[in-house]
């Protein structure tokens, strides 16, 4: 080890992850992994780190760190301010922090989650193969709370990327995710009024999944308190309990689920889903299908 | 009681997303069958095979989840699993053994009077129903350690909630449709819940680490009041 970042102060518990455990649904633990997958891989890029390398996911900043052992650092993800011993640290780019210096993360004007990567990684014990921390399931590391260590490995290869800073576009007001239908539209009254209604995020809304309220979708006349046997769900199914109000599910999603799934977020959009804010608006344009 | 009766529904495809089908079967038995066709398939595939990008393959009640790596694989997954199906005999039953766990249980959930109204039962009454003969575990799926019982008494037949919590406590048990389970930890849920274990379905740090395993049998037990 050779390192460490102790959690000097945080508002939500911190969450060490990767890019998750696929492949093990049918004993009932989901992939898990960084809900902004795409952010997080940048942060590995932009230190050359291997992209399964596990990382630092932060909600809604309001986070401090000291840092043992030089590092070189960097921020993805929902943009907050940040600075280094009181000094401004440049976002989506490497910075190198000394040994004893106390990076400081403010709160992100928008979204929600912002992904802190160092050189050589976490490098915590992996459980069932990967470092994510699973909030539905518990598998994995237990989240960072203020006073918690976790060490840095060394780094994989001696290269490192010429990357002073990469250009990063905010996410948008208005978030719209795109939507295959099925596999349960058909046990709704009109399944294309999902589309022609807007969202609005719920303060409920997690890692298991973006609780959605606005305008309960109701159930086709068949379908009326009928009752689906559990099945299996993918991530970014957008499942509508009895009440009518859309859930997506993210990253920690259960395996299966025993309400309809009306149809399912393209994948390229599920990365701004996972920055989506309470209060927020949402909006799905669903994909016709041949 | 038992889903054997059920009638054998021809297998239907539904679409899942750009990355994924749901194979919608109709019995238990035709989902073990087929999940034990698809994971044989998986096994033995050859590189450049649809099946060499499968990811997840879950089975529940009536139904089989087949995840794949590359959205590039679902059209020729379709057609693959398709003919898969076509030849699926359905006819072989589930495989059991004669383990039998032991589950004591404070029937104090706050659901338990409702339950009891709805299948038109006294509380006493539910209590003796769910404590009168083995469960099977089924499949797993929901949680890590969560198992899906079944073959209970068609008298505890029951909705699950209108909505669902937003926290269950670890160690609840609950009744859906046909099935108990219990709740391995703490996590969303709707559940009826009838009471509570002290028992550790799930242990990262225990081999294996599920307390339950498909084909076991599990036996509740009356622990009294908490």
């Amino acid at each position: 080890m050779s390192g460490a970042l102790t959690v000097a102060r945080t508002g939500f518990p911190v969450l060490v992850q990767d890019l998750g455990r696929p492949g093990l649904a049918a004993i009932g633990v989901g992939a898990s992994g960084a809900a902004d997958r795409g952010a997080l891989t940048f942060g590995s890029r932009l230190l050359a780190n291997p992209e399964t390398t596990a990382g630092l996911e932060i909600t809604l900043g309001g986070f401090e760190a000291t840092i043992a052992g030089t590092q070189t650092l960097a921020l993805t993800g929902a943009v907050a301010p940040a600075t280094l011993d009181g000094r401004p640290v440049p976002f989506a780019a490497p910075f190198t922090a000394r040994h004893g210096q106390r990076l400081v993360l403010g709160v992100p004007a928008l979204g929600l989650r912002t992904y802190l990567s160092v050189r050589g990684g976490i490098t915590v014990d992996p459980v069932l193969g990967s470092r994510s921390t699973d909030v539905l399931s518990g598998v994995g590391p237990p989240p960072l709370t203020t006073g918690s260590t976790v060490p840095v490995g060394d780094p994989a290869c001696t290269g490192f990327p010429c990357l002073d800073v990469a250009p990063v576009s905010p996410p948008p007001a208005m978030l719209t995710l795109g939507v295959d239908l099925g596999p349960r539209h058909d046990w709704f009254d009109d399944p294309l009024s999902l589309a022609r209604r807007l969202w609005t995020v719920s303060s409920q809304s997690n890692r298991v999944g973006i609780r959605l309220e606005g305008q309960p979708l109701t159930r086709s006349s068949a379908c009326l308190g009928r009752e689906l046997p559990s099945e299996g769900v993918v991530l970014g199914a957008v499942q509508v309990p009895s009440s009518g109000l859309p859930v997506v599910f993210l990253a920690d999603h259960p395996v299966t689920g025993g309400y309809p799934v009306i149809g399912v977020v393209r994948s390229t959009d599920l990365d701004r889903a996972a920055q989506a804010r309470p209060g927020q608006t949402v909006r799905f344009h669903i994909h016709e299908s041949r | 009681m038992s889903t054997a009766a059920a009638p054998v529904t021809k297998p239907t495809l539904l679409p899942c997303g750009q990355s994924a089908l749901l194979v919608e079967l109709g019995t238990i038995a035709a989902v073990l069958a087929a999940d034990g066709a698809v994971r044989r398939a998986v096994e033995g595939a050859s590189p450049g095979s649809p099946w060499a990008e499968v990811v997840d393959v879950v089975p529940a009640a009536q139904t089989l989840l087949v995840t794949l790596r590359a959205t590039s694989a679902l059209s020729p997954l379709r057609r693959t699993l398709g003919d898969l199906l076509v030849g699926l005999d359905v006819t072989q039953n589930l495989v059991s053994d004669d383990q039998v766990v032991q589950i004591a249980v404070h029937y104090d959930g706050p659901d338990l009077t409702d339950v009891a109204r709805l299948c038109g039962l006294r509380t006493a009454e539910v209590v003796t129903l769910h404590t009168a003969a083995p469960w099977r575990v089924a499949f797993g799926g929901f949680a890590p350690g969560f198992a899906y019982l079944t073959g209970g008494d068609a008298r505890l037949e029951v909705a699950r909630r209108p909505e669902p919590r937003t926290t269950v406590p670890a160690g609840a048990v609950g009744l859906a449709g046909s099935f108990s389970g219990i709740y391995p930890r703490p996590s969303p849920g709707g559940w009826q819940l009838i009471g509570t274990t002290e028992a550790t379905l799930w242990d990262v740090d225990r081999d294996p680490p599920a307390l339950l395993r498909p084909g076991w049998s599990v036996q509740f037990v009356d622990a009294g009041a908490t």
